[in-house]
């Protein structure tokens, strides 16, 4: 049945008249430009769907955000003592929670750093290089200075986070942790 | 009065569609990698501004799934 609307009109790839297509087609016909406009239809439908995933995911953000702020200043904690911790030496800690690993190293017997162990690309344990001055990540060879965490080489976008230390004695206390997008 | 398209007519408008909705979700895409990278970097006061733009850059979206929704409306049937 031909419709005098031609949009309501199936038309082959070909684009030849109904009657010159191959009996399967003329079988199962397929309806080309609709299809094409449905299939782009349906897609822009589904791109809708991801920006309202994206802006989820911003919510989260500022939730977590948030909760951060909420939660205040970080515990002071006593994290190790001078005797435990020889010059050119490094110890692991965790602060402020059990599942947050840092690093304390001593590279002169009068200084002591302290930073995230976390690699800021994904995560990877970083692992101190003291005579060479670096953190070095062996997952995706990212590399951190030792003095203030900052990315000399690698996939890392964001310097580690320092953990601030006062000494009071032998012990060695974390006060905060500082995070950075740049040194 | 309403108008009504030819098929080819809503090719093209969906077409132009699709082009801004894509550009739009790209823009969201960097925004939230950017807000992820700065709350990481313990920046505070870049995720309340990203969602506002990104709830504009949604409702943008919205709009334009609603101009489609009105396009596919069928015609009026035709009294002979």
């Amino acid at each position: 049945m031909v419709d005098e609307d031609r949009d309501y009109n199936t038309i082959p790839p070909d684009g030849r008249p109904p009657l010159e297509q191959p009996e399967w087609r003329q079988d199962f016909p397929i309806d080309v430009p609709q299809d094409n406009y449905i299939s782009r239809r349906e897609f822009t439908k589904f791109l809708v769907l991801i920006s309202a995933a994206f802006t989820v995911g911003q919510g989260w953000i500022v939730y977590e955000n948030w909760q951060r702020k909420r939660a205040g200043k970080l515990p002071r904690m006593k994290v190790a003592t001078l005797d435990k911790i020889p010059v050119g030496g490094s110890l692991v800690f965790f602060y402020p929670k059990e599942d947050e690993p840092c690093v304390l190293v001593r590279p002169e017997a009068n200084k002591l750093l302290a930073f995230g162990q976390k690699c800021t690309h994904l995560s990877c344990a970083v692992i101190p290089e003291v005579k060479e001055k670096v953190f070095a990540c062996p997952c995706h060879h990212g590399y951190f200075a030792m003095d203030d965490g900052r990315v000399l080489a690698g996939p890392p976008p964001r310097p580690l986070p320092r953990v601030k230390l006062e000494i009071h004695g032998n012990d060695i206390y974390a006060t905060d942790m500082e995070l950075r997008t740049v040194v | 009065m309403r108008r009504h398209f030819t098929r080819a007519q809503k090719m093209v408008i969906i077409q132009g569609i699709l082009f801004l909705v894509l550009v739009i979700d790209i823009i969201q895409l960097y925004v939230v990698t950017a807000t992820m990278n700065s709350y990481l970097g313990g920046d505070a006061g870049v995720p309340v501004p990203a969602f506002l733009f990104s709830l504009f850059c949604l409702a943008l979206n919205l709009g334009l799934l609603r101009f489609l929704y009105v396009l596919d409306r069928k015609k009026p049937t035709r009294v002979l």
